[in-house]
């Protein structure tokens, strides 16, 4: 090996390295910025507190609103997301001819590259005051609101990733099923789907941390009240709008700084436990499909 | 702790280098949203005035600008509320001593929509409507509905304002919807017909209404007279007195132009401007 390929070797090295150190860094700022509060208020405090008031006197750090927020609003982006995502992608996939493959793949993927803040945006001005007059809600600004928007918003997640599964299919499957007399339905429903269904179930959960995660959209459409929502109409404060909104503000290495941070672990244990999950079932997939073939 | 810091100078460190740090023989001023505007105008101006000098501002919120102050990467904090007992006591462990110096006034008008035909709300009302004993505007002499409570974060400069002005340090509602920016305050009020919120005064616009607080309006001359009873100073926080470049700037946020500059951005100016 020559002395320009040991140094690109050790270019690229260092390079594939550095996302390994930014997540190490990051873990460990996590947990040494987040652990005083929760040693302090106390963990299941924390976790299950129902009131959220981090600058009064004496402040209050219990994070069950905003979780039951998150929750609520994921939940809700899913339910739109899910059969609007594997919707297209089985139509893009299975149904559509060339020409409207050539356009709509690009859109859904155009859809998917729209910044977060012009959907809060979009949300703020237009979407929230529509569906106030319409539904003649107190305010537009709800966990409703924000979910419609997520889920719009993670369509091309679960699109694109459940297009990928089913392009893994094999055409025998389909070749066997019709030949077996099925018609194009049963095969899609019965045949298709079953054999791409953990590569969609790892879109869902993906398609879940996206929205889990998702600040800007939520901060500008989900009103911010800090309270465990009654009902899908009711003002939210997910996890991830509170420390947008609040770190700037908070006092450096106060107990508010750190509750900021020990939010952010929860975040981060959420979306690793999904990140993870979604990683077993693709390689339980591929180890599957591998057998078969 | 070693470790610690590497890590944290290795995730954010590169972030930041790019930008002078205090002592580089340029002025950094860093802090409050609210006055970056303002500071920004007056940095520009200044700029213009004394080629040479060379003034970065950056925002992020006062208690960014404050931390950095006590890390010593600025020379100057812009906060929209007075330091906290908590941020003294580490900024004197780490041998500073920092100072306010006042450099503008704000009065925090109460805004409600267009449709509301009130004109006016006593402070004991205002009160009942931010802590939740007034959840009904018909409680209030107005036609009934529920009042759709609007107010910026409870971190915010702004709302620790409000919250002591306004609320006598009482608990916010649970259910107000919490803006992230004034401007976004304004817009939902304009958007909400049931809607009351807080803004500063340079926030006011044909848009939404500005209500009379126990019969007081929300102008220039009533903040400047101590009328009104919701108004607040904005600062300008430097480790000791400010000395050197930092004086000379400050100094020139306070003269005649530089208030002409806090006017032109939407606050009220220490003194009435010829």
């Amino acid at each position: 090996m020559g002395l320009s390929d040991k140094i690109y070797k050790y270019i690229f090295m260092t390079v594939a390295l550095s996302s390994f150190v930014f997540l190490i860094g990051i873990i460990i700022v996590l947990f040494s910025e987040g652990l005083p509060v929760l040693s302090s208020t106390g963990v299941m405090a924390f976790i299950f507190g129902k009131s959220w008031y981090p600058t009064s006197t004496p402040p209050e750090f219990g994070i069950f609103p905003l979780i039951s927020a998150s929750l609520v609003v994921t939940l809700g982006a899913m339910v739109v997301a899910v059969p609007v995502g594997i919707g297209s992608a089985l139509y893009i996939h299975e149904i559509a001819g060339v020409k409207q493959k050539m356009i709509l793949k690009p859109v859904v993927e155009l859809l998917g590259a729209i910044p977060s803040i012009i959907f809060g945006f979009f949300g703020m001005l237009i979407v929230a005051p529509f569906l106030q007059d319409l539904l003649h809600l107190s305010t537009g600004q709800c966990a409703f609101t924000g979910a419609l928007i997520l889920g719009i918003m993670a369509i091309p997640v679960l699109c694109s990733i459940s297009e990928d599964a089913l392009s893994v299919v094999p055409k025998s499957y389909r070749e066997a099923s019709y030949a077996l007399g099925a018609n194009r339905w049963q095969t899609l429903w019965k045949v298709i789907m079953p054999a791409a269904g953990s590569g969609v179930s790892t879109s869902i959960i993906l398609g879940i941390s996206r929205v889990m995660g998702e600040t800007m959209t939520v901060l500008l459409v989900t009103g911010g009240a800090a309270m465990i929502p009654k009902s899908i109409f009711d003002p939210v404060r997910p996890m991830t709008s509170t420390i947008a909104a609040e770190m700037g503000e908070a006092a450096v290495g106060g107990a508010h700084y750190h509750a900021l941070f020990a939010i952010g672990l929860v975040l981060f244990l959420i979306t690793l436990m999904m990140n993870m999950i979604a990683e077993y079932i693709s390689r339980k997939y591929r180890m599957k499909l591998g057998q078969d073939v | 702790m070693k470790i610690k810091n590497i890590v944290m100078a290795a995730v954010i460190g590169m972030s930041i280098a790019g930008s002078a740090g205090a002592g580089t023989g340029a002025v950094v001023v860093d802090g409050s949203s609210t006055l970056l505007p303002v500071a920004q105008a007056a940095a520009e101006a200044y700029m213009d005035k004394n080629p040479g000098i060379k003034i970065n501002v950056r925002g992020g919120g006062s208690g960014i600008g404050i931390a950095s102050l006590q890390d010593s990467t600025c020379d100057i904090a812009n906060s929209s509320r007075a330091i906290k007992a908590s941020e003294i006591s580490l900024a004197l462990k780490k041998g500073l001593d920092p100072k306010a110096t006042v450099i503008a006034l704000d009065g925090i008008a109460v805004i409600v929509n267009k449709m509301n035909y009130i004109s006016g709300l006593t402070k004991k009302q205002v009160k009942g409507i931010y802590t939740g004993s007034i959840s009904d505007w018909s409680q209030v002499g107005g036609t009934a509905g529920k009042i759709v409570v609007v107010s910026r974060d409870t971190s915010s400069g702004t709302y620790e304002a409000f919250g002591a002005l306004a609320m006598d340090g009482g608990k916010m509602r649970p259910d107000a919807l919490l803006q992230a920016a004034s401007q976004a305050v304004a817009t939902t009020v304009s958007k909400t017909p049931g809607a009351i919120g807080y803004v500063g005064i340079g926030y006011i616009n044909d848009t939404v209404k500005a209500l009379n607080i126990n019969e007081v309006e929300c102008k220039k001359d009533t903040v400047w007279s101590n009328t009104y009873p919701y108004s607040r100073p904005l600062f300008m926080y430097t480790s000791g007195k400010p000395k050197g470049e930092s004086k000379k700037f400050i100094d020139f946020i306070l003269s005649a132009d530089g208030q002409k500059i806090v006017e032109d951005q939407g606050f009220v100016p220490l003194r009435k401007l010829k």
